[in-house]
């Protein structure tokens, strides 16, 4: 006998659980680019952003999670970026953002 | 006959008022309600955004308000007022010349947002509880052990309708990232979290302290509202929020939760103003001219404000305001009496 499909499934939840997120690499992150926690979330990146103009790759976000230490998916998405840098020209606390997607792909890479 | 102007306060703004009036020959009178001078500022630890301990801005006001022989009524309590004097509470009547309204603020009762579980959870406290435990010299958990992380929540009795605080407090948001540093350098174990809805950084240095609690002590300031706040079993506090910059609802276990509580308009503003002929702003606050030439006048002739019964201040604007007010009251009196 088949097992009837009855539509329903299992989602994650989709709530960041900083109690038990390693956070780990998101600190080792930090440590080596401290002026990463200065971000004030306010987007010029994403707005700057080449890749972000032709997908939803959102370059604020992606780096947001990974502060929160939400890795799964990031090192994927980070391929988006095409290294163009000019989200680093813009940015008004003058982070190293091209230097970053480069630092997190690293410190994700082995992930 | 050297004019005479009631004080009504004895906090930062009433003394420094007092002090400019009897340097420029008129004769102050503080009422305050307290047994002692010092207002809201008294028992605090540190100031922002230089760290300045409150006793060395406070003692020396005091000080200098005892060495000038300034009358002070304590214990007393302004019932009403009026261009030509005030009433106590006792029904004594101070005849004066002018009036100086320096009542101040209210902190917002943390109470009243229950969903934070202050007075019902032991490790939820105040931004004001915090100083005070600080200035003591031992910030512990409610069983003497160390917080290994902490979250601070900004906005609680400001910038919301549910508890008819629709204004901004102005102050809160730089004592939040003050009191981090402090935490973070009295627990460097410690992982400290400020959850905001605006970082509002308005005075000289407020920014650079902002950035420095981000980059150099590493403080996590998330954007977001906490929404609630529970105990669990081990008495730690577990809150839920939104990362509203990655757009994810959050949640965390801490050992701590400080509440940064906003400062509200007294409650007897309303009665006092009505007496006097006065109005309010829509916050509760007193209400001036405008917010310019006539910052720290009334609508009558003769009364004049100080400090945060117009508005939440810092103490730094408090006291430059005070010597505002004493020079407009010298005016006022040199026009009215002396012609």
């Amino acid at each position: 006998m088949s097992t009837l499909n009855f539509g329903y499934g299992i989602n994650r939840p989709r709530a960041i659980d900083l109690d038990n997120n390693d956070l780990r690499k998101s600190n080792a992150i930090i440590a080596e680019m401290p002026e990463l926690q200065a971000c004030i979330g306010c987007g010029s990146c994403t707005a700057s952003c080449t890749a972000g103009a032709i997908t939803n790759f959102n370059f604020r976000k992606l780096h947001t999670a990974v502060r929160r230490g939400e890795y799964r998916g990031v090192y994927e998405e980070l391929s988006k970026c095409m290294l163009c840098g000019k989200c680093r020209l813009v940015c008004p606390r003058g982070i190293n953002t091209r230097g970053l997607v480069m630092l997190i792909k690293r410190k994700l890479g082995d992930f | 006959m050297a004019h005479r102007v009631v004080i009504v306060g004895g906090g930062a703004a009433g003394m420094q008022t007092a002090l400019e009036l009897k340097s420029r020959g008129i004769e102050p009178v503080i009422v305050e309600r307290d047994i002692e001078l010092g207002g809201k500022a008294r028992g605090w630890y540190k100031l922002f955004p230089s760290f300045t301990p409150a006793g060395d801005v406070m003692r020396p006001l005091a000080e200098r308000v005892k060495r000038e022989r300034i009358r002070c009524f304590y214990g007393q309590e302004v019932t009403e007022f009026a261009p030509d004097g005030v009433i106590l509470r006792s029904g004594e009547r101070i005849p004066a010349d002018a009036v100086v309204v320096a009542t101040g603020f209210t902190l917002f009762d943390a109470h009243r947002k229950q969903e934070y579980g202050y007075g019902l959870y032991d490790n939820v406290l105040t931004s004001v509880d915090l100083e005070r435990m600080m200035n003591s010299g031992a910030v512990t958990l409610a069983d003497g052990s160390m917080p290994r992380r902490i979250a601070i929540l900004h906005c609680v009795g400001s910038r919301d309708e549910k508890v008819c605080q629709k204004h901004c407090s102005k102050v809160c948001c730089i004592t939040g990232v003050k009191q981090a540093i402090e935490l973070k350098q009295m627990f460097p174990e410690a992982d400290i979290f400020n959850f905001y809805m605006d970082i509002r950084m308005f005075g000289p240095g407020y920014e650079e302290l902002y950035r420095e609690a981000q980059e150099r002590h590493n403080i996590h300031f998330v954007r977001g509202r906490i929404s609630e706040a529970a105990e669990t079993i081990n008495k730690r506090i577990q809150i839920k929020a939104e990362d509203t910059l990655t757009g994810r609802p959050l949640r965390m276990t801490v050992d701590m939760l400080v509440l940064l509580v906003g400062m509200s308009a007294n409650y007897e503003n309303a009665e006092l103003a009505k007496r006097a002929g006065l109005e309010l702003s829509p916050n509760g606050f007193f209400r001036t001219v405008d917010s310019f030439l006539g910052a720290v006048r009334s609508q009558r002739e003769g009364i004049f404000f100080a400090g945060a019964a117009t508005a939440p201040k810092s103490l730094a604007d408090t006291l430059a305001e005070a010597s505002l007010t004493a020079s407009a009251v010298d005016e006022y009196l040199k026009n009215s009496f002396n012609k």
